[in-house]
């Protein structure tokens, strides 16, 4: 195997290591706080906001992130290019980027499969911690936000574990709109030196690496949590 | 207010993306298939098998289901056409050309086996072990034992993982358009949004045409699911 090609392209594998897990963490945060209201109309909320937000679950879930991703970057991102006021705005630069439309396909279509999740997990909060808290004179936000979320998350905290992994799996897919995360380094690499195996291995690796790495830190969160055994 | 585009025959893609659709069923099918027949034998290998086969099941699921979908497509493609053209090569029959749909097929049938390995060793350990002795005690072969017993009483408990992981195959086709050598309807719809530049129109559709998909199977797998949980009391 040939290796020679490592030391001219490590740094960029190191940086591409660092935007994979930007993208990562902006795409499940930005996803996670869309996934709170979405799961909680489902549970709590009026009917027809119950069958957007249920409606939006089906339609994130059934098609693939690919064609997502590829909406949002060919085919908004056409759309917005032919408007001249936003071409000279300040917002171009960033609308621009593939990086731009990824974290927006990643989080919209994290925000789809967490929204299902949290809708279980608001339903298995017991019924009369709610009631508890509302009898303490918590109003509906103070609810949610003492008692109804924490609880929920706490329930679900292995499964949000299990979505990030998915989404690291995702992130990948980013390289076929031009940014260079680490699967798109291990691309450029083939591209420029037409050495297949080697770049992809070692990308194989730390992506395995990074897992690991997830499956700890949500063990370690897990364990903070007081349980009464 | 129907686009041209979208037409069947020469004018438009209509008939493209239906050739594409169709492709994408049979790849993910087939590949699902696969990926079941890889999958009972990787559960037999964990479940029942020695020191080597355990491990070597043991790291192909690990490591399938720990690295992207989309690098080991890229990965596979590559080591198994090439595998495959040397193999060609090396018994005389020179440089083979490999059909983009079958390592297609045959890359997402491997990915799909490490997932498929997990459900049915799952749904085994569920049945209860009292069960298979009782089929033993009543003098059952092994392949008996099996098919009258641990088959029915599993898969209640298999059809819900294997009918999401159909669902993930027929998505996963998406993936194969980065090695450019498959026909499948992301790749189509790519092709058509490119040469008609409407990349909005036709991505959309193509999305409407993978939610039908999805949706339909939706609704056939309920139907298998409650049937084989048929005699199974019902949950409150």
């Amino acid at each position: 195997m040939d290796w020679s090609w490592l030391p001219k392209y490590l740094p960029m594998l190191i940086q591409g290591v660092s935007i994979t897990i930007q993208l990562l963490v902006s795409s499940m945060v930005l996803g996670l706080l869309l996934a709170i209201p979405i799961g909680l109309v489902q549970v709590t909320g009026p009917k027809w906001l119950a069958a957007i937000a249920r409606g939006y679950c089906t339609v994130m879930r059934g098609t693939p992130l690919l064609i997502q991703l590829y909406l949002f970057y060919y085919g908004v991102g056409s759309i917005l290019a032919t408007v001249p006021e936003l071409r000279q705005s300040f917002l171009w630069p960033i609308l621009r980027e593939g990086y731009f439309y990824a974290v927006l396909a990643f989080a919209l279509n994290e925000a789809g499969y967490a929204g299902e999740i949290m809708r279980g997990a608001f339903l298995s909060v017991p019924k009369g911690e709610l009631e508890a808290a509302r009898s303490f004179g918590m109003s509906p936000w103070q609810v949610l936000r003492r008692v109804w979320l924490p609880r929920a998350v706490r329930n679900v905290l292995p499964t949000l574990g299990g979505e990030t992994i998915l989404t690291l799996k995702s992130t990948p897919l980013a390289a076929l709109v031009t940014v260079v995360d680490l699967f798109g380094a291990a691309d450029r690499v083939r591209q420029e030196t037409y050495i297949i195996y080697p770049p992809l291995l070692l990308v194989m690796v730390i992506y395995m690496i990074l897992t690991f790495i997830i499956t700890r830190i949500f063990a370690a969160v897990e364990k903070q949590i007081p349980v009464r055994r | 207010m129907f686009p041209t585009v979208l037409e069947f025959g020469r004018n438009g893609f209509g008939d493209e993306l239906a050739r594409g659709a169709l492709s994408t069923i049979i790849i993910a099918a087939s590949s699902f298939l696969i990926g079941l027949v890889l999958g009972q034998f990787g559960a037999a290998a964990k479940l029942y098998g020695g020191p080597v086969s355990r491990l070597i099941a043991n790291v192909y699921t690990t490591v399938i289901r720990a690295v992207p979908e989309l690098v080991l497509i890229l990965l596979l493609f590559f080591a198994g056409t090439r595998g495959i053209s040397a193999l060609g090569q090396a018994i005389g029959y020179g440089p083979v050309d490999i059909n983009g749909t079958l390592a297609a097929i045959l890359v997402l049938g491997f990915v799909q086996g490490a997932y498929s390995t997990e459900v049915i060793r799952g749904a085994i350990q569920a049945v209860p072990t009292g069960q298979i002795e009782a089929a033993r005690a009543f003098g059952m072969s092994g392949s008996q034992v099996f098919f009258r017993v641990v088959l029915p009483a599993m898969l209640p408990n298999a059809i819900p993982g294997l009918a999401n992981l159909w669902l993930v195959v027929i998505k996963d086709t998406a993936l194969i358009t980065v090695t450019g050598a498959s026909a499948e309807l992301a790749q189509m719809t790519k092709n058509a949004a490119g040469f008609t530049k409407r990349y909005f129109l036709f991505y959309f559709v193509s999305g409407c045409i993978y939610l039908a998909m999805t949706l339909i199977s939706n609704y056939f797998l309920g139907k298998l699911e409650a049937y084989v949980r048929r005699g199974q009391p019902k949950l409150a």
